[in-house]
């Protein structure tokens, strides 16, 4: 109930924004988050973004899952 | 990789835990029981520490009372119905939500609260939301009745779980440190808990978050250190985000509402305020409430979603546990959710 994913900002027209999550895209409400800007990350939930998320540590995450996936094949 | 940094942690915390008393952590969340049971990490824990679950999944917390008083809203009156996908199928003398819908009612299941929105501008009948979740989920439902659309209403089931905290802590089940939910924590902050007086791990929901966190706690105990840990620092900041709490602060007050197993917790209930009674469910259908009258289920006499709730038990202990009760036929809310305790041991294997 309380899972949240992250996803990168594509778009904004407030109070939405099209959220990007590894290719699956979704509009969502973005009204509790501050100076939100295209190319950042937000932790989203239920359909609304509850957090920014700092892009260094999610860019860092997402080449650590990418070595492993390659190391699957 | 992973495992690596898994097995390390083991280590670490089994040289932590060497030669003190027994001690027990509890966690806080569903998605926190579902890590520790698929990388069943449980398994890799030292014979002197117990990992319990505790009332982290809002689903299961939620009293009969509020699924009966729903249940005689949509018996009672012509409205559209529109939940979260769990909580409809929370059986009550053997009806769900999902059963009224099998016999023409609409209930109508959303991924989230904007959808319902959605369906209320689409339709001319008055669209009721039953609206459950920490704070993780309040703030949305804080929005959407902002919005002001006048055909949508709330049926207001959410509850504020710090203080849930506090309650397990005056419970008689001896509770050491407490692994605290990640995303009820990015909204709440560091900072709502540092008044509580017992060390605390805000934590991530990967495996190696989980055994960081334990790792961190037994370090607390052992130092008789009661401080809060922010673990998830990717998501959690001290304030919380601040701008949900005011949104849901405008629109909810606390009262001292019942929860599944714990009882009345002081200032949990997420109350909707006077100011916004018009898009209240209970206000606005209060004639029909007014006959509602709560009753006992005789099926779930021997459910024990409550111990589990409150730690007292593992699902292995109830009588029912995959037997009459089982994810395709669930008798408690424990065994409904994809986040409860009983749910995720019958899927995954706990034990």
């Amino acid at each position: 109930m309380c899972l949240a994913i992250i996803g990168k900002v594509e778009s904004i027209e407030y109070p939405f924004a099209t959220v990007n999550f590894k290719g699956t895209k979704k509009k969502v409400r973005i009204d509790l988050i501050e100076d939100l800007k295209i190319g950042e990350y937000v932790l989203v939930h239920v359909g609304f973004a509850i957090q920014k998320v700092d892009s260094r540590e999610v860019e860092q995450y997402n080449e650590i899952w990418e070595n492993v996936i390659n190391s699957l094949q | 990789m992973r495992s690596k940094i898994i097995f390390e942690l083991a280590k670490k915390i089994e040289k932590e835990a060497n030669g003190i008393r027994d001690i027990k952590i509890m966690h806080l969340c569903g998605t926190h029981e579902d890590t520790i049971t698929r990388y069943n990490l449980r398994s890799l824990m030292p014979k002197n520490l117990k990992l319990l679950s505790g009332p982290g999944c809002p689903v299961c917390i939620i009293p009969d009372a509020d699924l009966q008083a729903v249940f005689h809203l949509i018996e009672n009156a012509n409205v559209v119905l529109t939940t979260f996908g769990d909580m409809a199928r929370v059986p009550f003398e053997g009806k769900s939500l999902f059963y009224f819908k099998s016999k023409g009612c609409e209930v109508k299941i959303v991924y989230s609260i904007f959808d319902a929105l959605e369906i209320a501008k689409r339709s001319d009948k008055p669209v009721v939301h039953f609206g459950i979740g920490f704070e993780t989920t309040m703030p949305s439902t804080a929005l959407a009745i902002l919005d002001g659309i006048e055909n949508f209403y709330v049926f207001s089931s959410h509850r504020f779980f710090v203080p849930a905290i506090n309650h397990l802590l005056s419970s008689n089940i001896k509770i050491d440190g407490f692994i605290n939910p990640g995303h009820v924590s990015t909204i709440v902050g560091v900072k709502a808990y540092e008044k509580i007086e017992i060390p605390q791990v805000i934590a991530g929901f990967e495996p190696e978050d989980v055994m960081l966190a334990v790792y961190q706690l037994v370090k607390s105990i052992k130092n008789g250190e009661n401080k809060v840990f922010n673990e998830y620092k990717r998501a959690v900041t001290y304030e919380g985000n601040v701008k949900a709490q005011m949104v849901m602060n405008e629109v909810f007050e606390r009262e001292n509402w019942d929860w599944r197993g714990l009882g009345v917790v002081k200032d949990s209930g997420g109350k909707i305020r006077k100011k916004y009674e018009e898009y209240d469910a209970l206000k606005v259908f209060e004639d029909i409430f007014s006959n509602f009258e709560i009753k006992e289920d005789p099926k779930k006499r021997a459910c024990r979603c409550g111990d589990v709730l409150k730690g007292l038990i593992e699902p292995l202990e109830c009588p029912l546990f995959n037997k009459v009760c089982n994810p395709k036929n669930p008798v408690g809310p424990c065994m409904v959710s994809v986040e409860g305790t009983c749910n995720i041991w019958a899927r995954l294997g706990g034990c």
